[in-house]
């Protein structure tokens, strides 16, 4: 006979737009295992206790970036992270801090798309080149210098830690510039002028505090602090180049 | 947050949450905001030296006034609180300095951010160490062409007590 089944108490603040004036928590008891991650509990609730619950999940293995939530406070990917840690205690379960609540653990990412978009994030080549001309060629330093922030999978968490963000969403945010440095610190590409103007503006670089949490929580160690921190001295050097460079683009 | 295209349609009603008491929410923002008011002190401190370097400029008895006012018991207590305010202010840039550089080769290997954070503490370390060992030295005798014949005077190391 097996031992008596392991459950574990999860309270997921719920929001239904059509019947709930704000968001409500509601609990659930979810048998466990040490191998199931928070994503298997909201899915064993949604088939088999309250299919109404709504979250965002795709590829269970922490590079869709789909699934980030508040799991006791502190944002954290739900499929990178075990029911074990939490086992005795209650675990709650929130939407991404700082966005709005769609529904339920649904959070609106409209503005983080908007400002991603605005960053061209791809490649503008420096020299465009004919096929017959061959690849792109890169050393393994100048791949160095880009890598670690090409590792991003917008998952938001860092948005979450972000207070700032949270104080004023005109903030363009950790991850949008970490992939802003990602494109500019790349030896291939040319539109480093292009995305100047965002690093610059006061809702650029200049809104970071240096808080910091946002390198703390990111699941892939893209260290967002570091590429907006680089880039307030990049910034600088833009501000006061202009002055020797009188034919300078920067606007 | 701008309201959703077609909201009637889709009857979605984003739900903002507050920002409300934000920094207590977690330990990490709570060190965070210590850093941010320790600088206040920081600046206290640049007032009380600030207002000494005035004493000294009206003459000796608002200079010897001034001094007086350092020694009295509440001035060495707040000192000591200012101190540690300090310490923990220059730990706590100290802490977050890896972010802010630019990434570092060594050898043409890229140095990692856990392996500099030591660095920079023991810069600090160092430069602090010299500075009391320096201001012990009566007499300093440097000759770079003739390293033997270069003298410290008492010649107290680190650790030892001076006499």
């Amino acid at each position: 006979m097996a031992e008596a089944e392991k459950t574990i108490e999860i309270e997921v603040l719920r929001y239904r737009p059509e019947q709930d004036a704000t968001p409500v928590l509601q609990s659930y008891r979810v048998p466990f295992t040490d191998d199931m991650s928070v994503l298997q509990a909201l899915q064993y609730i949604k088939d088999h206790l309250d299919g109404t619950l709504s979250f965002r999940w795709s590829c269970r293995m922490a590079i869709c970036g789909s699934c980030g939530m508040m799991i006791d406070g502190k944002p954290k990917l739900s499929c990178k992270t075990f029911l074990r840690e939490y086992h005795l205690a209650r675990l709650r379960v929130e939407a991404l801090a700082h966005f709005p609540i769609e529904r339920d653990l649904v959070a609106g990412v409209d503005d983080f798309i908007v400002k991603l978009e605005s960053i061209k994030p791809y490649l503008i080549p420096k020299e465009p080149r004919r096929l017959e001309q061959g690849e792109y060629l890169q050393t393994p330093h100048q791949l160095e210098q880009y890598e670690q922030f090409s590792s991003c999978i917008n998952c938001m968490l860092c948005y979450a830690a972000c207070p700032q963000y949270g104080l004023d969403s005109k903030f363009t945010g950790p991850g949008v510039l970490a992939l802003l440095h990602r494109y500019n610190a790349d030896s291939r590409d040319g539109g480093r002028e292009q995305r100047m103007e965002l690093v610059n503006a006061e809702e650029g670089v200049w809104s970071c505090t240096a808080v910091g949490y946002c390198s703390e929580v990111c699941p892939k160690a893209v260290d967002p602090a570091n590429a907006v921190n680089q880039n307030k001295v990049n910034s600088a050097r833009d501000y006061f180049l202009r002055f020797l460079r009188p034919r300078g683009t920067s606007k | 947050m701008s309201p959703p295209r077609n909201a009637a349609v889709s009857g979605r009603r984003p739900y903002m949450r507050s920002m409300n008491g934000w920094w207590r929410r977690d330990p990490f923002f709570v060190r965070y905001m210590i850093r941010e008011a320790t600088a206040l002190i920081v600046a206290a401190y640049a007032l009380v030296l600030l207002a000494g370097t005035l004493c000294l400029s009206q003459g000796e008895a608002a200079w010897n006034s001034w001094l007086a006012a350092m020694r009295s018991p509440l001035s060495v207590a707040l000192h000591v609180l200012m101190l540690v305010a300090m310490i923990y202010h220059a730990y706590s840039w100290f802490e977050i300095m890896p972010k802010t550089m630019p990434a570092m080769f060594v050898g043409g290997k890229r140095v990692a951010a856990v392996t500099i954070k030591p660095w920079l503490v023991q810069m600090l370390e160092v430069a602090l160490a010299r500075r009391m060992c320096c201001s012990r030295a009566c007499r300093v005798r440097v000759k770079p062409g003739l390293p033997s014949a270069s003298s410290v005077r008492p010649t107290n190391r680190p650790g030892m007590w001076c006499t």
